[in-house]
């Protein structure tokens, strides 16, 4: 996967968690992390805006550390890469 | 001295009955009101559905000078209190108008007209919004219209506690009657939430569910938003006998708490601490209660602490008593929600009927109660209380009692 999403996406969740960036690692757990589910929503919203995507509350229901939020990442903005009209990622991660 | 506290009087519109009684036949039919938006362009969002008020025409119950100036949340406030007013046969004199409390809970009052407000000069670009923006957005505009629509002259407020708001209305209507502050009250609450810019904040919170509500359900996806209003005459018990009224149920106890933990996540502690001094209150113990018309929003974080609370404050008992969820048919209203909820509440102890948590289908070891699943039930009970949890952490229950 390329870099630059992995690195963005630490970038948002240590602005948006007020964390120092070297704490997080692609391993690292939510709940290690001292992370509850509004503070996973606060995440998942700086990120859409970030990458403007659109992440399904399904999809988002499964991602458990940090590895697997920028895997869905990549591929939400893979697919809107693939895809120029702007109503496709909805059905991507179905 | 305190007087005991009857519930004479009860007006409901909701998703499943635009009246009492067509609620109560939704409640018995396990009538679910839930299906696609229609007040809202739900095209931009994630969910499309929500239990809104059905076949609702304005203009059957208010001028359309007032419609000008009245949000369809306190609309519903004022429809709900007539109802009440006249199912109660009250024969008001100058004095008891006067001596007569009115307390309503709302969550966001009325925002659909500070949204559509917004719109006007955010998105359309206009330079002015409708002059009566502000008296329609304000909370306390149900509370208004109640005291201007029926001429009642005495202390009016509304209390707005998020998705607690019209229980802890009730509650302390129910003790300012029982106390002697009052001679009677109506109190209740309502809420009209379908506008876009409330459902996108609601969207982005990811607990409103994109298909229906399944309370307790281990394949639940969340609540559904619901709409509607419920308002409550109580009187004291002895005066209401006098008079020869029929009474649905006594308020015998109300408690309330913080969770002082965490503004969005439940706890455990702080509805056990409401349930117990809503117990407390009444001097009842716990197995005398027979039922519980749960919160149960059929969200991951509530169905389970609740479940968890119950067994708490309930310890062995819990197995026996009955716990449903009738957001599973009207939604969840917020600030009415308390009002509704009791009034299902009053109507099962009137009845003798159980009202179901519908569209129940996998069982959940961590909500292992009795919850009434698909089917409401004849069930003669005497004793029930009804929950309201909020975020912000701020907790209502009541404590009903069928008059023996």
């Amino acid at each position: 996967m390329p870099g630059n999403v992995t690195e963005e996406v630490l970038d948002v969740i240590a602005a948006t968690q007020r964390m120092p960036r070297e704490k997080l690692t692609l391993d690292g757990r939510f709940e290690e992390l001292g992370m509850d589910s509004m503070d996973a929503v606060n995440i998942l919203f700086a990120l859409e805006d970030k990458f403007n995507i659109t992440i399904p509350d399904e999809a988002a229901k499964q991602i458990r550390n940090i590895r697997e939020m920028v895997e869905g990442v990549q591929k939400l903005v893979d697919a809107k890469d693939a895809e120029p009209l702007p109503s496709a990622p909805e059905q991507a991660a179905q | 001295m305190a007087y005991r506290v009857a519930i004479t009087g009860i007006g409901v519109i909701c998703a499943i009955g635009n009246t009492r009684e067509e609620f109560a036949s939704g409640l018995r039919e396990g009538r679910c009101g839930i299906g696609g938006i229609t007040l809202a362009d739900v095209s931009g969002l994630r969910f499309h559905n929500g239990a809104e008020v059905k076949g609702y025409v304005p203009e059957q119950h208010f001028e359309p000078r007032q419609l000008d100036v009245i949000d369809r949340f306190a609309q519903f406030a004022a429809v709900a209190a007539r109802e009440a007013v006249s199912d109660s046969g009250i024969v008001w004199t100058d004095e008891l108008r006067e001596r007569c409390a009115i307390v309503t809970g709302s969550c966001v009052g009325g925002q659909t007209s500070e949204d559509q407000g917004f719109w006007d000069v955010y998105r359309l670009g206009k330079t002015r919004v409708h002059p009566m923006t502000i008296p329609r957005t304000m909370a306390n505009a149900g509370a208004s219209y109640i005291s201007m629509d029926l001429a009642l002259p005495g202390p009016a407020w509304t209390v707005s506690t998020a998705c607690s708001s019209s229980n802890h209305a009730i509650g302390q209507a129910f003790h300012m009657v029982r106390a002697g502050d009052a001679d009677v009250a109506l109190a209740g609450g309502s809420e009209a939430t379908f506008s876009f810019g409330i459902l996108k904040a609601w969207e982005a919170m990811r607990v409103v569910s994109g298909e229906t509500c399944r309370p307790f359900s281990k394949d639940r996806t969340g609540m559904v938003l619901g709409e509607g209003g419920a308002i409550l005459m109580l009187e004291p018990l002895e005066r209401a006998v006098a008079r020869g009224a029929k009474i649905y149920a006594e308020i015998v106890g109300a408690g309330m708490s913080a969770d002082a933990n965490h503004i969005t996540q439940p706890s455990v502690q702080g509805p056990v601490r409401a349930m117990r001094m809503a117990l407390r209150d009444a001097g009842a113990n716990v197995d005398e209660v027979e039922y519980i018309n749960a919160h149960g929003t059929g969200t991951e974080a509530n169905d389970a602490t609740e479940t968890a609370a119950i067994r708490e404050v309930f310890g062995g008992h819990a197995d026996r008593l009955a716990v449903s969820s009738t957001k599973s048919m009207h939604g969840h209203t917020l600030g009415a929600a308390g009002a509704i909820e009791a009034a299902a509440t009053a109507l099962a102890l009137r009845d003798g009927f159980l009202p179901p948590t519908v569209n129940y289908r996998v069982a959940d070891p961590r909500c292992d109660l009795d919850v009434v699943p698909n089917v409401g039930r004849e069930a003669k009970i005497a004793c029930a209380i009804s929950n309201s949890f909020a975020f912000g952490g701020l907790n209502a229950v009541l404590l009903l009692r069928r008059l023996a």
